[in-house]
């Protein structure tokens, strides 16, 4: 990958990073409770996934490396599904009483 | 040393280079594992030294020898030199590393740099926390749960996290390097089903290691950003959870047990099919049980979390999943005893050791379930159970194959061969002296006894004093090893290249091995644990041996 394009993925970056400011200034309770933190990640994975894909060369990596990537992504998403289960379920009560 | 028969001394990887920048700079593998093989052994000693605290301020029920607050610094300190800086990189850092490229045929692991940064790193770790220690300790824990290590901690917290922090990158590059050498340097032939199941394990716990340490790493990260910035993460006061603090915690400290023991069984593999002179039972079985013990290891955290007040539902869940995890260890406990089945057992000191794992770990092992059961959890959390449990996988264990691995790999790694006797005598000792001192602790945690009291009530002394008595002779048992190890190092016999006569890569060099770990690179033609004709093995000496026993 030439110059350019690496500056071209580090304007993304820079972009990324104002919107996450801005977006932290705007209340986007009125779609629904907790919508700025969800745009907060999802601006964050998505420089996060320009990182990995330009910057550390994934995009170019044999298949391997791709598996390994997804994996660390299963094994994260595995430590939020089982924690979620945990907060989401905490208020039922026992066996719905 | 080694001599050819012209009498000139053959070069190998301790006499290759003498000064201290030798080592110090050295990018042999075999040299970084004996440098982590003397620091661990330090850590292993001042860890045996907060457990003797222990064991003797628990000889009377009233606390008289150390004071509370003193109390919970010892066995936190005893908890985290164990945990952190002895049971976790032992067998990978050292038997891993010097044996992991032998046995694969490669002349080193493929990052050798990245290896001594390794150890580096671990150093640099172990320093930042021996000084925190020094300075004043920590009285949390090993868990450093919250709030004792935010809203209620006045002692060294972060400077402790801090140094488990660095040392956390230790294992993620010498895992990373594990993995990456057993996909790119094994040698022509030796495929994936060739591979000998030490390494199966190595690679395994090398998974483990880099999908669960940065999680640590992240929490006490956390920890800091909290306490330092007044984010609310942990504290509920500011809008915190403390129970997200286990669940991060447990979410790598759970797989963090099967890093401390996975490695543990791979010796195991080694002893039992190589002392019984048998091709292992169920090979891939034992292979693929490590894989899935690394994965399944990831999601059964919350059994530590039953009575923390997290869901019932997320309980039910853990719970199902701990009875599931039980399944692969299974199949290794079920594939060792068959491979024991007719085989040709020899009593030697490591497979003392080997068959000791298998008696400690069963009942290590099988108590987990009762621990992993939601209902009765409820009685035994924080009891004297859970200690002896943990106890009974960890040094009955982990521990037991350390050393059962050490004595067995000891005369390739120095080319001498230790006295046999004494390391009987040592490998009984350990085992008598382990089950005296924990054996007693699920009668005390049954009884209801908590753990982390300096004082308890005095019907339960005498099980405590059985506990006590149990860990001197198991500190005798323990402590042996380095006096006739230390003195076979001089006066030992030399060993030869293949003692044991196995058909293993590592017995098919040089005892100590070349720094390049071969001569003439090897072409794996053989099965793994092949002892017939196919192995290229030397049967007439082999049998000769197996006569002598007779």
């Amino acid at each position: 990958m030439n110059i350019p394009r690496y500056l071209g993925v580090f304007a993304v970056l820079v972009v990324g990073t104002i919107l996450t400011y801005y977006a932290a200034t705007v209340d986007l309770d009125f779609i629904f409770p907790g919508a700025n933190t969800l745009v907060a990640l999802l601006i964050a994975f998505t420089k996060m996934t320009c990182v990995m894909l330009f910057f550390m060369h994934v995009y170019w990596s044999p298949r391997l490396i791709w598996l390994s990537a997804v994996a660390s992504f299963f094994w994260l998403a595995i430590m939020f599904a089982y924690t979620m289960q945990d907060y989401l379920t905490r208020d039922i009560g026992v066996f719905m009483q | 040393m080694t001599a050819d028969y012209s009498g000139t001394q053959k070069l190998n990887y301790l006499n290759n280079g003498f000064t201290l920048k030798s080592w110090l700079l050295t990018k042999d593998h075999k040299r970084i594992a004996i440098m982590y093989l003397i620091t661990i052994s330090l850590f292993f000693l001042a860890g045996g030294i907060f457990a003797a605290t222990i064991r003797l301020e628990m000889l009377t029920p009233a606390s008289d020898l150390l004071q509370t607050g003193t109390y919970n610094k010892v066995f936190t300190a005893h908890g985290i030199l164990m945990i952190f800086f002895f049971l976790i990189p032992s067998i990978p850092a050292v038997l891993g590393n010097f044996l992991l490229p032998i046995m694969i045929g490669a002349k080193d692991l493929a990052l050798p740099r990245i290896n001594l940064l390794s150890l580096y790193i671990y150093w640099i770790g172990g320093l930042f926390t021996v000084w925190a220690l020094l300075q004043g300790g920590v009285d949390t824990g090993w868990t450093f749960y919250t709030p004792y290590s935010t809203t209620f901690s006045n002692t060294y917290v972060m400077a402790v996290g801090l140094g488990i922090f660095i040392n956390g990158f230790s294992s993620i590059l010498t895992g990373l390097n594990f993995i990456v050498t057993v996909h790119t340097m094994r040698a022509p032939g030796m495929t994936w089903f060739r591979l000998p199941l030490f390494v199966w394990a190595q690679y395994a716990t090398s998974l483990v290691m880099i999908l669960g340490t940065p999680v640590i790493a992240i929490t006490v990260l956390l920890l800091a950003i909290e306490r330092f910035a007044q984010v609310g993460i942990f504290d509920p006061a500011i809008g915190g959870d403390p129970i997200l603090f286990q669940h991060m915690f447990w979410f790598y400290s759970h797989p963090a047990v099967y890093i401390m023991v996975l490695p543990g069984m791979g010796v195991i593999s080694e002893l039992i099919s190589n002392f019984s002179r048998k091709k292992i039972f169920g090979y891939e079985f034992i292979a693929f049980s490590s894989i899935a013990i690394a994965v399944f290891g990831f999601l059964v955290w919350g059994h530590h979390m039953f009575v923390s007040g997290q869901s019932i539902y997320a309980g039910l869940v853990f719970s199902f999943l701990t009875m599931v995890v039980a399944v692969p260890s299974a199949i290794k406990m079920f594939n060792w005893t068959a491979t024991l089945y007719k085989g040709s057992i020899s009593f030697d000191t490591p497979m003392l050791y080997g068959l000791g794992f298998m008696g400690l770990f069963l009942i290590g092992g099988l108590t987990g379930l009762f621990l992993g059961a939601m209902g009765l959890v409820v009685h035994l959390t924080d009891t004297y159970f859970v200690v002896a449990h943990f106890h009974y996988v960890m040094v009955g264990g982990q521990v037991v194959a350390y050393l059962g691995g050490i004595h067995y790999w000891w005369p390739k790694m120095t080319g001498k061969m230790y006295s046999e006797f004494w390391g009987k005598i040592s490998a009984m000792l350990v085992f008598i002296g382990f089950n005296l001192t924990f054996f007693p602790q699920f009668i005390l945690g049954y009884l209801g006894m908590p753990r982390r009291y300096a004082s308890y009530p005095e019907e339960m002394q005498v099980l405590n004093i059985f506990s006590s008595a149990g860990a001197s002779v198991l500190g005798v048992g323990m402590i042996m090893p380095l006096i006739y190890l230390g003195h076979s190092l001089i006066y030992g016999k030399p060993a030869g290249d293949n003692p044991w006569l196995l058909p293993g890569l590592e017995w098919r060099t040089s005892s100590p091995p070349p720094t390049e770990n071969f001569e003439v690179m090897p072409v794996v033609t053989w099965e793994a644990y092949e002892f017939g004709e196919d192995s290229g093995l030397d049967l007439e000496a082999a049998r000769a041996r197996e006569a002598a026993k007779v």
